[in-house]
Protein backbone atom coordinates (compact mmCIF):
# COMPACT_ATOMS: atom_id res chain seq x y z
CA UNK A 1 0.00 0.00 0.00
CA UNK A 2 3.02 2.52 0.91
CA UNK A 3 6.33 1.07 0.48
CA UNK A 4 8.81 1.79 2.68
CA UNK A 5 11.78 4.51 1.96
CA UNK A 6 13.35 2.46 -0.36
CA UNK A 7 16.04 4.72 -1.86
CA UNK A 8 19.33 3.15 -1.54
CA UNK A 9 22.23 4.77 -0.05
CA UNK A 10 23.45 6.03 -2.99
CA UNK A 11 19.87 7.53 -3.90
CA UNK A 12 19.66 9.48 -0.17
CA UNK A 13 23.47 10.31 -0.50
CA UNK A 14 22.64 11.87 -3.93
CA UNK A 15 19.46 13.48 -2.50
CA UNK A 16 21.38 15.15 -0.22
CA UNK A 17 23.92 16.65 -2.02
CA UNK A 18 21.28 17.81 -4.59
CA UNK A 19 19.77 19.58 -1.50
CA UNK A 20 22.93 21.37 -0.27
CA UNK A 21 23.75 22.89 -3.63
CA UNK A 22 20.00 23.56 -3.98
CA UNK A 23 20.00 25.65 -0.11
CA UNK A 24 17.29 27.52 -1.19
CA UNK A 25 15.05 25.86 -3.00
CA UNK A 26 14.45 27.83 -6.37
CA UNK A 27 11.60 28.69 -7.75
CA UNK A 28 12.58 26.56 -11.08
CA UNK A 29 13.09 23.38 -8.97
CA UNK A 30 9.18 24.33 -7.15
CA UNK A 31 7.76 25.34 -10.17
CA UNK A 32 8.93 21.97 -11.32
CA UNK A 33 7.28 20.24 -8.50
CA UNK A 34 4.28 22.16 -8.76
CA UNK A 35 3.61 21.82 -12.44
CA UNK A 36 4.26 17.70 -11.76
CA UNK A 37 0.93 18.00 -9.32
CA UNK A 38 -1.20 20.29 -11.55
CA UNK A 39 -0.67 17.02 -13.85
CA UNK A 40 -2.16 15.14 -12.06
CA UNK A 41 0.98 13.40 -11.09
CA UNK A 42 0.90 11.31 -7.44
CA UNK A 43 4.08 11.78 -5.97
CA UNK A 44 5.78 8.72 -4.05
CA UNK A 45 8.10 8.08 -1.43
CA UNK A 46 10.99 7.88 -3.52
CA UNK A 47 10.42 11.02 -5.65
CA UNK A 48 12.08 14.27 -5.41
CA UNK A 49 10.15 16.14 -3.34
CA UNK A 50 10.22 20.27 -1.57
CA UNK A 51 10.88 20.13 1.72
CA UNK A 52 8.00 21.91 2.95
CA UNK A 53 5.94 19.13 1.25
CA UNK A 54 7.75 16.53 3.43
CA UNK A 55 7.13 18.43 6.40
CA UNK A 56 3.73 19.32 5.99
CA UNK A 57 3.35 15.13 5.32
CA UNK A 58 4.84 14.03 8.04
CA UNK A 59 3.01 16.38 10.63
CA UNK A 60 -0.19 15.87 8.88
CA UNK A 61 -0.40 11.66 8.21
CA UNK A 62 1.71 11.78 12.05
CA UNK A 63 -0.63 13.86 13.53
CA UNK A 64 -3.95 11.54 11.79
CA UNK A 65 -1.72 8.74 12.95
CA UNK A 66 -1.69 9.82 16.40
CA UNK A 67 -5.49 10.89 16.43
CA UNK A 68 -6.67 7.06 15.46
CA UNK A 69 -4.45 5.88 18.44
CA UNK A 70 -6.09 8.38 20.98
CA UNK A 71 -9.29 7.50 19.34
CA UNK A 72 -9.05 3.68 20.91
CA UNK A 73 -9.43 5.44 24.65
CA UNK A 74 -12.48 7.20 24.93
CA UNK A 75 -14.08 4.10 23.32
CA UNK A 76 -12.20 1.63 25.27
CA UNK A 77 -13.97 3.75 28.45
CA UNK A 78 -17.41 1.47 27.59
CA UNK A 79 -15.79 -1.88 26.61
CA UNK A 80 -16.93 -3.54 30.08
CA UNK A 81 -20.27 -1.93 30.62
CA UNK A 82 -21.06 -2.62 26.63
CA UNK A 83 -24.82 -2.83 27.42
CA UNK A 84 -24.64 -6.35 25.13
CA UNK A 85 -22.66 -9.14 24.01
CA UNK A 86 -23.50 -8.10 20.37
CA UNK A 87 -22.62 -4.36 21.26
CA UNK A 88 -19.19 -5.35 23.22
CA UNK A 89 -17.85 -7.48 20.21
CA UNK A 90 -18.70 -4.59 17.97
CA UNK A 91 -17.36 -1.90 19.98
CA UNK A 92 -14.04 -4.05 20.34
CA UNK A 93 -13.85 -4.82 16.53
CA UNK A 94 -13.80 -0.79 15.70
CA UNK A 95 -11.36 0.11 18.50
CA UNK A 96 -9.27 -3.11 16.66
CA UNK A 97 -9.84 -1.21 13.34
CA UNK A 98 -8.90 2.01 14.94
CA UNK A 99 -5.56 0.73 16.37
CA UNK A 100 -5.09 -0.96 12.45
CA UNK A 101 -5.59 2.63 11.18
CA UNK A 102 -2.97 4.21 13.26
CA UNK A 103 -0.38 1.58 12.23
CA UNK A 104 -1.47 2.22 7.81
CA UNK A 105 -1.08 6.14 8.96
CA UNK A 106 2.46 5.28 10.64
CA UNK A 107 3.51 3.11 7.93
CA UNK A 108 2.43 6.03 5.45
CA UNK A 109 4.34 8.83 6.97
CA UNK A 110 7.40 6.39 7.85
CA UNK A 111 8.22 6.29 3.85
CA UNK A 112 8.84 10.05 4.45
CA UNK A 113 11.76 8.97 6.35
CA UNK A 114 10.30 9.56 9.91
CA UNK A 115 10.61 6.62 11.96
CA UNK A 116 7.64 5.85 14.01
CA UNK A 117 9.33 5.41 17.32
CA UNK A 118 10.14 8.94 16.73
CA UNK A 119 6.46 9.83 16.34
CA UNK A 120 5.36 7.98 19.27
CA UNK A 121 7.89 9.57 21.67
CA UNK A 122 6.31 13.14 20.16
CA UNK A 123 3.26 11.49 21.25
CA UNK A 124 3.60 10.50 24.55
CA UNK A 125 6.13 13.65 25.14
CA UNK A 126 3.25 16.07 24.30
CA UNK A 127 5.39 17.29 21.48
CA UNK A 128 2.28 16.48 18.71
CA UNK A 129 -0.71 17.16 18.83
CA UNK A 130 -4.38 14.82 17.53
CA UNK A 131 -7.09 15.92 16.73
CA UNK A 132 -9.03 17.73 19.67
CA UNK A 133 -12.13 15.64 19.58
CA UNK A 134 -10.50 12.92 21.63
CA UNK A 135 -9.96 14.74 24.57
CA UNK A 136 -14.05 15.10 25.28
CA UNK A 137 -15.12 12.51 28.40
CA UNK A 138 -17.41 10.08 27.21
CA UNK A 139 -19.85 9.67 30.08
CA UNK A 140 -22.50 7.64 28.76
CA UNK A 141 -23.04 4.62 26.31
CA UNK A 142 -25.06 7.13 24.30
CA UNK A 143 -21.70 8.52 23.59
CA UNK A 144 -20.39 5.31 21.73
CA UNK A 145 -23.52 6.05 18.90
CA UNK A 146 -23.04 9.18 18.76
CA UNK A 147 -19.19 8.95 18.19
CA UNK A 148 -19.60 6.81 15.58
CA UNK A 149 -22.15 8.45 13.93
CA UNK A 150 -20.62 11.71 14.20
CA UNK A 151 -17.29 11.43 14.66
CA UNK A 152 -16.68 8.62 12.72
CA UNK A 153 -19.22 10.72 10.51
CA UNK A 154 -16.54 13.96 9.93
CA UNK A 155 -13.46 12.07 9.85
CA UNK A 156 -15.31 10.24 6.40
CA UNK A 157 -16.25 13.61 4.89
CA UNK A 158 -12.44 14.50 5.47
CA UNK A 159 -10.67 11.30 4.68
CA UNK A 160 -12.34 10.54 1.16
CA UNK A 161 -10.98 13.39 -0.60
CA UNK A 162 -7.40 12.23 1.28
CA UNK A 163 -8.08 9.18 -1.39
CA UNK A 164 -6.94 11.79 -3.88
CA UNK A 165 -4.55 13.17 -2.12
CA UNK A 166 -0.81 14.03 -4.54
CA UNK A 167 1.12 11.46 -2.16
CA UNK A 168 0.81 7.98 -2.85
CA UNK A 169 1.17 6.12 0.29
CA UNK A 170 -1.26 8.50 1.91
CA UNK A 171 -4.12 7.93 -0.63
CA UNK A 172 -3.85 4.23 -0.52
CA UNK A 173 -3.73 4.72 3.49
CA UNK A 174 -7.17 6.36 3.16
CA UNK A 175 -8.72 4.06 0.45
CA UNK A 176 -8.14 1.62 3.40
CA UNK A 177 -9.37 3.27 6.13
CA UNK A 178 -11.98 4.89 4.32
CA UNK A 179 -13.56 1.26 3.83
CA UNK A 180 -13.63 0.25 7.06
CA UNK A 181 -14.85 3.72 8.45
CA UNK A 182 -18.12 2.96 6.90
CA UNK A 183 -18.77 -0.22 9.36
CA UNK A 184 -18.12 2.68 12.40
CA UNK A 185 -20.61 5.18 11.36
CA UNK A 186 -22.96 2.69 10.85
CA UNK A 187 -22.81 0.90 14.33
CA UNK A 188 -22.79 4.51 15.64
CA UNK A 189 -25.99 5.36 14.03
CA UNK A 190 -27.22 2.26 14.71
CA UNK A 191 -27.02 2.54 18.43
CA UNK A 192 -28.27 6.00 18.58
CA UNK A 193 -31.44 4.69 16.73
CA UNK A 194 -32.06 1.89 19.34
CA UNK A 195 -31.45 4.59 22.04
CA UNK A 196 -33.65 7.34 20.31
CA UNK A 197 -36.35 4.42 19.27
CA UNK A 198 -36.13 3.42 23.05
CA UNK A 199 -37.84 4.12 26.45
CA UNK A 200 -38.44 8.33 27.41
CA UNK A 201 -34.78 8.00 29.42
CA UNK A 202 -33.27 6.58 26.12
CA UNK A 203 -34.22 8.93 24.13
CA UNK A 204 -33.24 11.72 26.42
CA UNK A 205 -29.31 10.17 26.68
CA UNK A 206 -29.35 10.08 23.00
CA UNK A 207 -30.04 13.94 22.80
CA UNK A 208 -27.82 14.72 25.52
CA UNK A 209 -24.95 13.30 23.38
CA UNK A 210 -25.86 14.44 20.52
CA UNK A 211 -25.66 18.15 22.56
CA UNK A 212 -22.06 17.88 23.80
CA UNK A 213 -20.79 16.00 20.43
CA UNK A 214 -22.35 18.06 18.13
CA UNK A 215 -20.19 21.46 18.19
CA UNK A 216 -17.02 19.26 18.68
CA UNK A 217 -17.25 17.27 15.78
CA UNK A 218 -17.82 20.21 13.68
CA UNK A 219 -14.55 21.70 15.09
CA UNK A 220 -12.45 18.45 13.53
CA UNK A 221 -12.87 19.98 10.42
CA UNK A 222 -10.23 22.77 11.28
CA UNK A 223 -10.36 26.42 11.89
CA UNK A 224 -12.72 28.45 9.38
CA UNK A 225 -11.10 29.60 6.19
CA UNK A 226 -9.70 32.49 6.66
CA UNK A 227 -7.84 31.36 9.84
CA UNK A 228 -6.25 28.09 8.65
CA UNK A 229 -2.31 28.41 8.63
CA UNK A 230 -1.51 25.85 5.85
CA UNK A 231 -4.72 25.54 4.09
CA UNK A 232 -4.00 27.21 0.99
CA UNK A 233 -0.48 25.30 0.32
CA UNK A 234 -1.77 22.17 1.18
CA UNK A 235 -4.71 22.73 -1.08
CA UNK A 236 -2.00 24.15 -4.13
CA UNK A 237 0.22 21.11 -3.59
CA UNK A 238 -3.36 19.28 -3.51
CA UNK A 239 -2.95 17.49 0.01
CA UNK A 240 -6.02 18.70 0.39
CA UNK A 241 -8.74 18.46 -2.12
CA UNK A 242 -11.86 21.18 -0.18
CA UNK A 243 -11.55 23.77 2.49
CA UNK A 244 -11.84 23.07 5.78
CA UNK A 245 -15.54 25.18 5.47
CA UNK A 246 -16.27 23.51 2.19
CA UNK A 247 -16.08 19.53 4.65
CA UNK A 248 -18.03 21.49 7.24
CA UNK A 249 -20.88 22.01 5.06
CA UNK A 250 -21.24 19.18 3.58
CA UNK A 251 -20.39 17.02 6.69
CA UNK A 252 -23.80 18.72 8.55
CA UNK A 253 -26.10 18.80 5.19
CA UNK A 254 -25.54 14.90 5.28
CA UNK A 255 -25.97 15.08 9.14
CA UNK A 256 -28.96 16.97 9.75
CA UNK A 257 -31.83 14.77 7.97
CA UNK A 258 -30.45 11.86 9.73
CA UNK A 259 -30.97 13.76 12.81
CA UNK A 260 -34.02 14.88 11.77
CA UNK A 261 -34.91 11.10 11.06
CA UNK A 262 -34.68 10.34 14.51
CA UNK A 263 -36.42 12.72 16.17
CA UNK A 264 -33.25 14.70 17.63
CA UNK A 265 -32.48 18.13 17.81
CA UNK A 266 -29.44 19.33 16.62
CA UNK A 267 -28.20 21.88 19.49
CA UNK A 268 -27.99 24.85 17.11
CA UNK A 269 -30.70 27.69 17.39
CA UNK A 270 -29.81 29.14 13.75
CA UNK A 271 -29.75 26.10 11.91
CA UNK A 272 -31.75 26.38 9.26
CA UNK A 273 -31.95 24.89 5.19
CA UNK A 274 -31.37 27.56 3.18
CA UNK A 275 -33.63 27.14 -0.08
CA UNK A 276 -31.70 29.28 -2.22
CA UNK A 277 -28.59 28.12 -1.67
CA UNK A 278 -29.78 24.56 -1.42
CA UNK A 279 -27.24 24.29 1.87
CA UNK A 280 -27.74 24.49 5.81
CA UNK A 281 -27.54 27.95 7.19
CA UNK A 282 -26.01 27.24 10.51
CA UNK A 283 -24.91 29.05 13.84
CA UNK A 284 -21.57 30.24 15.05
CA UNK A 285 -18.85 27.93 15.94
CA UNK A 286 -17.54 28.89 19.31
CA UNK A 287 -13.70 28.66 18.00
CA UNK A 288 -12.39 29.87 21.44
CA UNK A 289 -13.16 26.50 22.59
CA UNK A 290 -11.07 25.01 20.34
CA UNK A 291 -8.02 27.08 20.62
CA UNK A 292 -8.81 26.31 24.37
CA UNK A 293 -8.62 22.74 24.04
CA UNK A 294 -5.62 22.82 21.82
CA UNK A 295 -3.75 25.14 24.55
CA UNK A 296 -5.10 23.57 27.50
CA UNK A 297 -5.16 19.78 26.56
CA UNK A 298 -9.37 19.83 26.96
CA UNK A 299 -10.90 18.02 29.76
CA UNK A 300 -9.04 14.94 28.91
CA UNK A 301 -6.01 15.43 27.41
CA UNK A 302 -3.92 15.03 30.34
CA UNK A 303 -5.16 11.66 31.33
CA UNK A 304 -5.47 10.28 27.27
CA UNK A 305 -1.74 10.52 27.36
CA UNK A 306 -1.23 9.24 30.79
CA UNK A 307 -3.62 6.49 29.15
CA UNK A 308 -0.66 6.12 26.52
CA UNK A 309 2.26 6.24 28.47
CA UNK A 310 1.18 3.49 30.47
CA UNK A 311 0.10 1.35 28.08
CA UNK A 312 3.85 1.90 26.74
CA UNK A 313 5.41 1.27 29.57
CA UNK A 314 3.28 -2.05 30.54
CA UNK A 315 3.88 -3.19 26.84
CA UNK A 316 7.67 -2.91 27.52
CA UNK A 317 7.86 -7.00 28.47
CA UNK A 318 5.99 -7.77 25.37
CA UNK A 319 8.33 -6.20 23.39
CA UNK A 320 10.92 -7.44 25.29
CA UNK A 321 9.86 -11.09 25.51
CA UNK A 322 9.07 -10.71 20.96
CA UNK A 323 13.11 -9.43 20.72
CA UNK A 324 13.61 -12.10 23.03
CA UNK A 325 11.97 -14.76 21.12
CA UNK A 326 13.04 -13.42 17.86
CA UNK A 327 16.95 -13.92 19.20
CA UNK A 328 15.89 -17.12 20.32
CA UNK A 329 15.06 -18.61 17.04
CA UNK A 330 17.92 -16.77 15.81
CA UNK A 331 20.34 -19.03 17.60
CA UNK A 332 18.50 -21.94 16.71
CA UNK A 333 18.69 -21.73 13.22
CA UNK A 334 22.51 -21.02 13.28
CA UNK A 335 23.34 -24.14 15.42
CA UNK B 1 10.68 2.82 24.99
CA UNK B 2 13.13 2.45 22.06
CA UNK B 3 12.02 -0.41 19.58
CA UNK B 4 14.65 1.22 16.89
CA UNK B 5 16.04 -2.29 16.44
CA UNK B 6 12.49 -3.64 15.39
CA UNK B 7 12.35 -4.78 11.11
CA UNK B 8 10.34 -3.22 8.94
CA UNK B 9 8.86 -5.83 6.83
CA UNK B 10 6.44 -5.24 3.46
CA UNK B 11 3.52 -7.46 3.18
CA UNK B 12 1.97 -8.90 0.25
CA UNK B 13 -1.40 -10.09 -0.27
CA UNK B 14 -3.21 -12.50 -2.39
CA UNK B 15 -7.07 -12.38 -2.07
CA UNK B 16 -7.66 -15.32 -3.58
CA UNK B 17 -6.34 -18.52 -5.47
CA UNK B 18 -6.12 -17.62 -9.40
CA UNK B 19 -4.48 -13.81 -7.81
CA UNK B 20 -1.27 -12.31 -8.13
CA UNK B 21 0.20 -11.21 -4.78
CA UNK B 22 -0.13 -7.15 -4.48
CA UNK B 23 1.47 -5.24 -2.05
CA UNK B 24 -0.75 -3.90 1.01
CA UNK B 25 1.09 -2.15 3.30
CA UNK B 26 3.99 -2.93 5.93
CA UNK B 27 4.51 -4.43 9.25
CA UNK B 28 7.01 -4.08 12.05
CA UNK B 29 8.04 -7.17 13.75
CA UNK B 30 11.24 -8.81 15.34
CA UNK B 31 10.76 -12.09 13.39
CA UNK B 32 9.34 -13.70 10.14
CA UNK B 33 7.24 -15.21 12.15
CA UNK B 34 5.54 -12.68 14.01
CA UNK B 35 5.67 -10.29 11.59
CA UNK B 36 3.16 -12.70 9.22
CA UNK B 37 0.67 -12.94 12.41
CA UNK B 38 1.05 -9.20 12.80
CA UNK B 39 0.27 -8.67 9.00
CA UNK B 40 -2.62 -11.03 9.73
CA UNK B 41 -4.32 -8.94 12.34
CA UNK B 42 -3.51 -5.70 10.71
CA UNK B 43 -3.90 -6.02 7.12
CA UNK B 44 -7.02 -9.27 7.11
CA UNK B 45 -9.20 -8.69 9.65
CA UNK B 46 -12.36 -8.92 6.85
CA UNK B 47 -10.91 -11.94 5.22
CA UNK B 48 -8.78 -9.90 2.42
CA UNK B 49 -6.19 -12.63 1.76
CA UNK B 50 -5.66 -16.50 1.29
CA UNK B 51 -2.01 -16.05 1.49
CA UNK B 52 0.54 -13.91 2.91
CA UNK B 53 3.96 -12.85 1.80
CA UNK B 54 6.41 -10.84 3.74
CA UNK B 55 10.20 -9.88 3.22
CA UNK B 56 12.07 -7.38 4.85
CA UNK B 57 12.03 -3.85 3.46
CA UNK B 58 15.67 -3.46 3.53
CA UNK B 59 15.64 -6.77 1.15
CA UNK B 60 13.84 -5.20 -1.63
CA UNK B 61 15.65 -3.07 -4.37
CA UNK B 62 13.78 -0.84 -6.27
CA UNK B 63 14.20 1.18 -9.29
CA UNK B 64 15.47 4.88 -9.71
CA UNK B 65 12.71 7.54 -9.96
CA UNK B 66 15.49 9.55 -11.13
CA UNK B 67 17.20 7.49 -13.71
CA UNK B 68 13.61 6.23 -14.98
CA UNK B 69 14.29 8.11 -17.94
CA UNK B 70 17.43 5.91 -19.11
CA UNK B 71 15.70 2.88 -17.60
CA UNK B 72 12.58 2.71 -19.83
CA UNK B 73 13.10 4.96 -22.56
CA UNK B 74 14.84 2.21 -25.05
CA UNK B 75 10.41 0.88 -24.91
CA UNK B 76 9.79 4.21 -25.73
CA UNK B 77 10.51 4.50 -30.10
CA UNK B 78 9.65 0.63 -30.41
CA UNK B 79 5.90 1.48 -31.40
CA UNK B 80 5.70 -1.60 -33.55
CA UNK B 81 5.50 -3.49 -30.75
CA UNK B 82 2.01 -2.41 -29.99
CA UNK B 83 -0.76 -4.20 -31.84
CA UNK B 84 -2.55 -1.01 -32.47
CA UNK B 85 0.95 0.36 -34.97
CA UNK B 86 -0.28 -2.24 -38.04
CA UNK B 87 -3.59 -1.24 -40.05
CA UNK B 88 -5.51 -4.14 -40.82
CA UNK B 89 -7.42 -4.29 -43.93
CA UNK B 90 -10.98 -3.28 -44.03
CA UNK B 91 -13.38 -6.22 -44.20
CA UNK B 92 -10.80 -8.72 -42.54
CA UNK B 93 -11.90 -9.80 -39.01
CA UNK B 94 -11.33 -11.92 -35.70
CA UNK B 95 -7.38 -9.92 -36.08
Amino acid sequence: MYSTDLRTDAEKRRAQKADAKRSVEDAAFLDAFQARIDAGDIIEAKDIMPEGYRKTLVRQISQHAHSEIVGMLPEGNWVTRAPTLRRKLILLAKIQDEAGHGLYLYSAAETLGRSRDDMVADLLSGKAKYSTIFTYPTPTWADMGTIGWLVDGAAITNQIPLCRCSFGPYARAMVRVCKEESFHQRQGYEIVTTLAQGTPEQKQMAQESLDRIWWPSLMMFGPPDGASAHSSQNMKWKIKRHSNDELRQRFIDTTVPQAEFLGLKIPDPDLKWNEERGRYDFGDIDWSEMWAVIKGGGICGKARIRARKAAHKEGEWVRAAAAAYAQKRNSEKAA
Amino acid sequence: MQSDNWFLYEVFIRSKNGMAHKHAGSVHAQDAETAILSARDLYTRRGEASSLWIIRSKDIIASDPAESGELYDPADDKIYRHPTFYSVPDGVKNM
